[in-house]
């Protein structure tokens, strides 16, 4: 017998199921607790750069929103700093969380985040990746979170340097992960779980 | 927590085995049909976006957070069930304790009643029991809290699927890629082998993974019992050449 890796595994993930929001937006189903729901706010002050309104609707294969999905978001700040304690490059904007989270709405479908445009975060070979925001989706039916990335049509230039959305084979599908401006300062980014506007989603 | 003893060793995330965690799209659990994406996944090592992530402190824990019991009880009152302790420890996949790792956890109550707008189960209310509760881990990476054994609740899927007892557990580490969301299972329950959503998870060692044990050791006689849980999150790559002064 050779030696043996005593590595653990991975918990293995479970659907968030229908009443994800009992334990993650409590106040947003009704139960008055903890002073307000964690995400719900990311921006404690006057932040630096421009701030944005990014909305959207989650979709299942048949095109029906799903209504009881749970979207979290996290991206740096203006400056491309994260709020992290993993953050060695610097002081991120203190009146910026970087971090939302967003139940969809219980009729509409709808999901928002008020937010201010991410900086360039750099690759880890040193190119930098256009401004994104990473964006996490659970809700029922969903096994295991799904991983995706919001990027901006409005960044043409840096979105073709980018090392990832460079390297899509599909680069039709690249439209899906552009959020599309529709005025100043809001955003839609609709999120396809299957289709022919499937979302890309990533192993990352 | 202290953000110096919390800076993680400075590699990116070990990639997840997608040959572990279970498949999008599992048809005996008819939600995930229409809910699957069904394009191969994008792979791409973590980046800075990945290997970041907030910071929760203490300091946002209220006094009764982790009393499933009290928090949404009335003054001299206390929710209606089994009395026990859920404790464990968050760790990563080479064994490390996870301090300052966020933890939410919901459930129904001990009827299988959950209390939300969207639920139907004719089982009772508990006027005492909200169903959810937070706790930050330790330096150590362990956690407890307390809290009412829920209990089984039917659902549409087939024509007569019941879940098994469980708590969600929603898991927030020093990374985005670790973000999980999970289920815990109380051990000897007869449901688990019934169960739809249980049967998405491809091993007897995935479900075990998520099978709480009594732990007689840690059970507060005549007040409650007590179930371990421990919880693994995904692992940061460490090579000599990648290590910093205040990596590990
Ligand atoms: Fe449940």
């Amino acid at each position: 017998m050779v030696q043996k890796l005593d590595y653990l595994r991975e918990s293995p993930s479970q659907t968030a199921g229908p009443y994800v929001h009992i334990g993650c937006t409590p106040n947003f189903t009704g139960i008055d607790l903890y002073g307000g729901d964690l995400g719900a706010v990311m921006k404690t002050g006057p932040v630096q750069g421009k701030e944005i309104v990014i909305r959207g609707i989650v979709f299942d294969g048949t095109g029906t929103p799903l209504r009881d999905a749970m979207i979290e978001i996290w991206q740096p700040d203006a400056a491309g700093l994260f709020a992290s304690a993993n953050e060695t490059r610097g002081a991120a904007d203190p009146n910026f969380t970087g971090w939302g989270r967003s139940p969809s709405d219980m009729t509409t479908g709808e999901f928002s985040f008020d937010t201010v445009k991410p900086g360039a975060v750099p690759w880890p070979d040193g190119r930098m990746q256009a401004p994104h925001i990473t964006a996490w989706i659970v809700a029922r039916g969903i096994n295991i979170g799904l991983h995706t990335r919001i990027y901006f049509e409005d960044e043409a230039e840096a979105n073709a340097a980018d090392p990832i959305l460079s390297r899509i084979e599909h680069q039709n599908r690249i439209q899906t992960l552009l959020a599309k401006r529709e005025g100043d300062g809001v955003y839609r980014f609709d999120i396809h779980l299957q289709g022919p506007t499937e979302t890309i989603f990533f192993d990352i | 927590m202290s953000p110096a003893k919390t800076t993680p060793p400075s590699g990116g995330f070990i990639p997840r085995d997608r040959d572990w965690q279970p498949d999008a799209l599992t048809p005996g659990y008819k939600t995930s049909i229409k809910r699957s994406p069904q394009a191969a996944l994008l792979s791409f090592p973590s980046s800075l976006s990945e290997e970041t992530s907030p910071v929760f402190g203490h300091g946002l824990l209220g006094a009764l957070d982790s009393d499933l019991i009290h928090n949404y009880a009335q003054p001299g009152e206390s929710a209606i069930g089994p009395r026990i302790i859920v404790y464990g420890r968050v760790l990563d996949e080479m064994g490390r304790g996870v301090p300052g790792a966020l933890l939410e956890f919901w459930q129904a109550n001990a009827g299988g009643r959950y209390r939300h707008k969207k639920e139907s189960y004719l089982a009772a209310l508990d006027p005492n029991f909200g169903g959810c509760g937070r706790t930050i881990t330790a330096e150590d990476g362990s956690y407890e809290f307390r809290t009412i054994q829920p209990g089984p609740y039917p659902w549409p899927n087939g024509m007569n699927d019941w879940r098994p007892a469980h708590i969600h557990f929603s898991v927030f580490g020093h990374g985005f890629a670790q973000r999980l969301i999970t289920q815990m299972y109380f051990e000897g329950d007869p449901h688990i082998p019934l169960c739809p959503i249980v049967g998405i998870l491809k091993s007897q060692d995935a479900v075990d993974a998520l099978t709480a044990v009594l732990d007689m050791h840690r059970t507060v006689p005549m007040d409650s019992r007590a179930y371990k849980f421990d919880i693994v999150l995904r692992g940061r790559r460490q090579t000599y050449f990648e290590n910093r002064e205040d990596g590990m």
